[in-house]
């Protein structure tokens, strides 16, 4: 196995480039990364709606989210192949395709992590702006929102890692990310897929496994922050 | 300065307000006492609409805040309001806390905001403690800075819920001194409090109030030494023991 791995670890890390797409690894943690990082606005977005008090940004909001959660990833990534091109009139890379899919799949579930971190904090914070006259949004913005979004950063971190094990659909619309890549080797060596896709699998948990501490960190340092005074790590 | 025309609210069935109809004058310190649920926290939330009425009207600064299409922002600006659990924005220093509505609300640019507000705070004896956040300070410095935060926006009139309840009981001195300062300076202040020594040396006024009611009005010493109703007589004998 580790010579499959010291001969193809270029190819696992980052495709065929440049003799083609930048792909492996680097392009499956860039469709992570970039995909969650255009979902924020938009997670944002629906979060306020589901949270207005008026119906008609309420009702909505709601809908979608229900809506999206109860789909398939993959259903959106066929959506995204067949109706990007149609709606913008010409071919798109499927690299695009899984971006729009994604970022589509994980508005949704970013809305319910800004939601609960929204609703987590004590009703005082919103009444005492509201009592030295700030407007609902300016007190939803200097106030509630920059504590809301930081005390969500360990979940916006687990959410990170499942947006990476996600990406590996991407596959079925030939994205070059990390499985296409596997496969690729796969299909070169041909006898020898059991370790192919163990170094495959090794390969995503690891980096997983990296983020998850990471994760782990961010979270202490925010309930420490919170409380300002040290919090002891709980053994994972 | 505040008065209160045949207010009434509801909670679904639960009537928390009945028929208040009363007058806090210019300069009137009042104290506002009464057993839990009777009314008195949410009589002081409905001043600056926190609570909405349900019939009746309420005008403060000579302004009906009830009115349809008033704008409360803009009012609630003009009344300060300090919190039983203080309420600081724990992601912002004590100086911060202070200058951020005056700044946001244009009543000030950054630096005058700051002179301002670190005038404020040392008027509550805190400027030591700008830079400091709410978690590294005591129950009873948050809330003095929560005081500092409402002055910064040169209310008027100051409400205070309950202020020293959640306190430990060697913290409420502190913060009563920096009411009472106030309190001299001529502010008026709507109370809601159980501190009798509180109201006997600086209020001018005592309202008792019971299942929703004002049942009794009176100056403190006549009200803490002579009861007249029933129900203030009970109520008295009990926070005595």
């Amino acid at each position: 196995m580790w010579e499959i791995l010291s001969d193809n670890w270029l190819l696992l890390l980052i495709g065929q480039y440049p003799n083609g797409p930048m792909g492996g690894l680097v392009a499956t943690l860039s469709l992570a990364a970039l995909s969650l990082t255009l979902a924020l606005p938009f997670g944002l977005l629906l979060a306020l709606g589901r949270l207005s008090s008026r119906r008609i940004f309420r009702y909505p909001a709601t809908t979608l989210v229900y809506m999206v959660r109860g789909l398939p990833l993959l259903m959106f990534i066929f959506w995204a192949y067949f109706f990007v091109p149609l709606v913008i009139g010409r071919p798109v890379a499927g690299f695009t395709t899984m971006v729009v899919a994604l970022v589509c799949y994980e508005s949704a579930y970013l809305a319910e992590i800004i939601r609960a971190g929204i609703q987590a904090l004590p009703k005082g914070q919103m009444e005492a702006g509201r009592a030295l006259g700030l407007s609902h949004s300016q007190t939803m913005r200097r106030i509630i929102l920059p504590q809301a979004l930081y005390n969500m950063l360990p979940s916006m971190m687990s959410q990170f890692v499942s947006t990476v094990k996600e990406t590996s659909l991407a596959y079925v619309i030939s994205v070059q990310e990390l499985t296409y890549a596997a496969n690729q080797l796969n299909s070169v060596l041909l006898v020898r897929p059991f370790e192919v896709f163990a170094l495959l699998a090794l390969t995503y948990f690891t980096l997983n496994f990296i983020l998850t501490g990471i994760a782990r960190l961010v979270e202490l340092r925010v309930a420490r922050r919170r409380l300002a005074q040290p919090v002891q790590a709980v053994p994972a | 300065m505040i008065t209160f025309h045949d207010v009434n609210k509801w909670y679904g069935d639960y009537q928390a307000l009945a028929d208040i109809n009363a007058t806090v004058e210019r300069g009137e310190v009042l104290v506002v006492c009464g057993p839990s649920g009777s009314g008195k926290s949410t009589l002081i939330r409905t001043i600056n609409r926190l609570e909405p009425i349900q019939s009746g009207r309420i005008e403060v600064n000579g302004e009906d805040i009830t009115r349809k299409g008033a704008n409360v922002d803009e009012q609630r600006s003009h009344i300060g309001f300090v919190f039983q659990q203080f309420n600081l924005f724990p992601h912002l220093s004590a100086i911060e806390n202070v200058t951020l509505a005056p700044v946001m609300l244009k009543r000030a640019n950054k630096s005058e905001a700051l002179e301002q507000g670190m005038a404020l705070l040392d008027k509550v004896g805190l400027a030591h403690k700008a830079q400091a956040y709410p978690a590294q300070l005591s129950g009873g410095q948050q809330q003095r800075v929560a005081i500092a935060r409402a002055l910064a926006m040169k209310p008027p009139v100051m409400l205070f819920d309950e202020p020293t309840s959640a306190l430990d009981p060697e913290m409420v001195g502190e913060v009563l001194q920096v009411m009472k300062a106030l309190a001299r300076e001529g502010m008026t202040m709507v109370c809601v409090t159980h501190e009798m020594g509180f109201a006997r040396e600086v209020a001018d006024t005592v309202w008792f109030m019971d299942a929703g009611r004002i049942v009794e009005t009176g100056t403190p010493e006549g009200f803490f030494t002579n009861p007249q109703s029933p129900r203030a007589q009970k109520f008295l004998s009990e926070i005595r023991h």
